[in-house]
């Protein structure tokens, strides 16, 4: 894929953030940025690439360290915005 | 070894540009895409050359399902199936590049998996929810590590990302991008170091102002653009030291970028880092050409921008000037600041309170970050319940900046069993202050003061504030006269004619008024 078509990608992607993130519901801002948090993570892809592939000792080891780091963000990040998001209850009437 | 990236954007490229040279399918063929600046396509390799585009359809699906995760936040209602979502992505992302590589130490992998997981999930249970903005920075910081982690495995091991040139070099392109979003990362990582250190008070928050700063910083960002640009340009045996330097200039900015800034404009930073850490993401989605990863980084990094103007806004304060820093630190004698002469003011109990509030037809709570200190949140939903039970009306008000995140004031409310649909933003209530009969503001200050509607020299003017003076009856609960806000002014609704205070600590003079409604 060229650099344009990822650049494509990114603009477009970066204008579908900015309308959504403006939908979301300001008492919400808390577990948006949890959630972002943790998908940002996918990261871990980039980490996981690293670690399997046997080129280099050094990489591999950064990677799997990468990959740590991400996991402690995915789990952490979308278990703890799960846990947020269960509190918002209406009250019955 | 060829990534599958590779075979991904072989096909692509072969789909999409059918003008391009005949060798746009052969994955044997390196040489064919090179003058074209594109990327990944290198070191093929035989076993998975063979072009999948379910893979490139794939990483497609888990961003349009982070895009969605994003989406059901409009609503309470609908937030918990975007989580959902979110979850669904990552583990697309996840088993994706799992399978579509020679995965020699799966186990390793599930190791490190399952060791994150475990420390993640651990933390997440455990947290408290007052806790959620040094948590949150400290996760940032680690977005920001891993991609530091990533652009450095990428440099060390180029052929397993499928970035290599057919000289065996990285393509220029590619280290500009590797070199950013390392940069971003590191400081994403130092930043949100410091801000986890303020806000969970190990360091303190006030701003700490080095001589020279603004130099120093500034000299700092561009020896990061002109290292960039070395190190994109260098021979690839001259690119160690760069790379080196890079990352450590990076390390070093983001951690003089933060010093400088205060406690109160710590929900602007945290956005900040929020936003870098996707930036970063975004970076290194570049460097690997993966649309989940470009689609993401630019979702985070939109949404930590907005969320930073937001704060900004709420705050009246330019995105420059909290950048800039000192804030609360100098020129704070603007305002009452020095004129602070003892002016009468009256002081109510409990009991007092809990009859007038009975009274009342309608009250509007205005909760602020003290209010979080004094654990007081449960406390005060008891009050609102024992309230209705009287047919009092209770409503809730928000200000952007109450609490030490976006939003965050939100959450503790709703962990207290705050109903939502009761708990409103400054510009959705603010004109029925007039009609309400008591605003009842516990722990917080500088967003209900009027100075910052009338007073031009008031470090605090221009911010959006309530309209509390228009409330026939002003409770206010503060631990003594001493203290101010944040932005250390005085506040003139001490002193109004309405105005009770209740001078104690929040969660206890709650708890008395709601012994005394109980009665």
């Amino acid at each position: 894929m060229d650099f344009i078509s990822i650049l494509s990608i990114f603009v477009l992607a970066c204008f579908v953030g900015y309308y959504v993130v403006w939908s979301v519901t300001p008492a919400l801002h808390t577990p948006l940025m949890a959630v972002t948090n943790a998908i940002s993570s996918v990261i871990i892809v980039g980490a996981l690439v690293a670690s399997a592939e046997a080129g280099s000792a050094t990489a591999k080891w950064l990677g799997l360290a990468g990959v740590v780091l991400a996991s402690v963000n995915i789990f952490g990040g979308f278990a703890v915005t799960e846990r947020m998001l269960a509190m918002y209850k209406k009250k019955e009437k | 070894m060829l990534s599958n990236f590779s075979g991904i954007f072989m096909a692509l490229q072969a789909c999409a540009d059918i003008t391009n040279d005949g060798g746009a399918c052969d994955p044997g063929n390196p040489n064919s895409h090179f003058a074209l600046g594109m990327r990944a396509l290198e070191a093929a390799d035989p076993a998975h050359g063979a072009v999948n585009p379910w893979v490139a359809l794939a990483y497609l699906i888990a961003g349009v399902c982070f895009i969605l995760a994003l989406r059901g936040l409009s609503h309470p209602t609908t937030s918990r199936a975007g989580n959902r979502y979110g979850m669904v992505g990552m583990l697309i992302a996840v088993v994706t590049t799992l399978v579509t590589h020679d995965v020699a130490n799966i186990v390793e992998i599930g190791i490190a998996i399952l060791l994150g997981g475990i420390i993640g999930f651990t933390i997440a249970r455990r947290i408290a929810m007052t806790a959620m903005p040094e948590l949150v920075a400290a996760f940032h910081s680690l977005v920001g590590l891993a991609a530091v982690l990533v652009g450095w495995a990428a440099y060390l091991n180029p052929g397993a990302f499928g970035i290599l040139e057919a000289s065996g070099d990285i393509s220029a392109v590619s280290r500009i991008e590797m070199g950013l979003g390392i940069a971003i990362g590191a400081i994403t990582f130092s930043g949100s170091v410091i801000a986890f250190a303020k806000l969970s008070g190990k360091m303190s928050g006030s701003p700490i102002l080095l001589p020279g700063r603004h130099v120093i910083n500034l000299g700092t960002l561009a020896a990061i653009i002109v290292l960039t640009g070395l190190f994109a340009t260098a021979a690839a045996s001259g690119t160690m030291p760069l790379i080196v330097a890079l990352t450590i200039a990076a390390f070093i900015i983001g951690f003089l970028l933060i010093i400088p800034i205060g406690g109160a404009d710590m929900p602007v930073v945290v956005s900040m880092l929020n936003s870098y850490s996707g930036w970063a993401a975004a970076a290194m989605g570049f460097t690997l050409g993966n649309t989940a990863m470009i689609i993401t980084g630019a979702l985070v990094g939109s949404s930590g921008a907005i969320l930073s103007y937001i704060m900004c806004r709420a705050m009246n304060r330019s995105f420059l000037s909290v950048i800039a820093g000192g804030f609360g630190a100098d020129d704070s004698a603007g305002g009452g600041g020095e004129a602070r002469e003892q002016r009468p003011y009256k002081q109510g109990s409990a009991e007092d309170a809990a009859f007038m509030l009975k009274q009342a037809e309608k009250v509007i709570v205005i909760p602020g970050y003290g209010m979080a200190v004094a654990q007081a949140q449960h406390a005060l939903r008891e009050m609102g319940d024992l309230l209705e039970e009287q047919g009092v009306e209770v409503k809730y008000a928000i200000h952007p900046v109450a609490g030490r995140m976006p939003g965050h004031m939100n959450v503790l409310l709703a962990e207290a069993n705050v109903s939502y649909d009761k708990v409103f933003e400054l510009e959705d209530i603010n004109s029925e202050f007039a009609q309400c009969d008591v605003a009842f503001i516990i722990g917080a200050n500088d967003v209900v003061n009027p100075a910052a509607k009338t007073d031009k020299s008031s470090p605090i003017y221009g911010m959006p504030v309530f309209d509390v003076d228009k409330a026939k009856q002003v409770f206010f609960i503060k631990r003594s006269m001493g203290g101010v806000g944040y932005a250390g002014v005085d506040n003139d609704v001490f002193y109004m004619d309405q105005t009770m205070m209740l001078l104690s600590d929040a969660k206890k003079m709650v708890e008395e008024i709601n012994k005394a409604l109980g009665d």
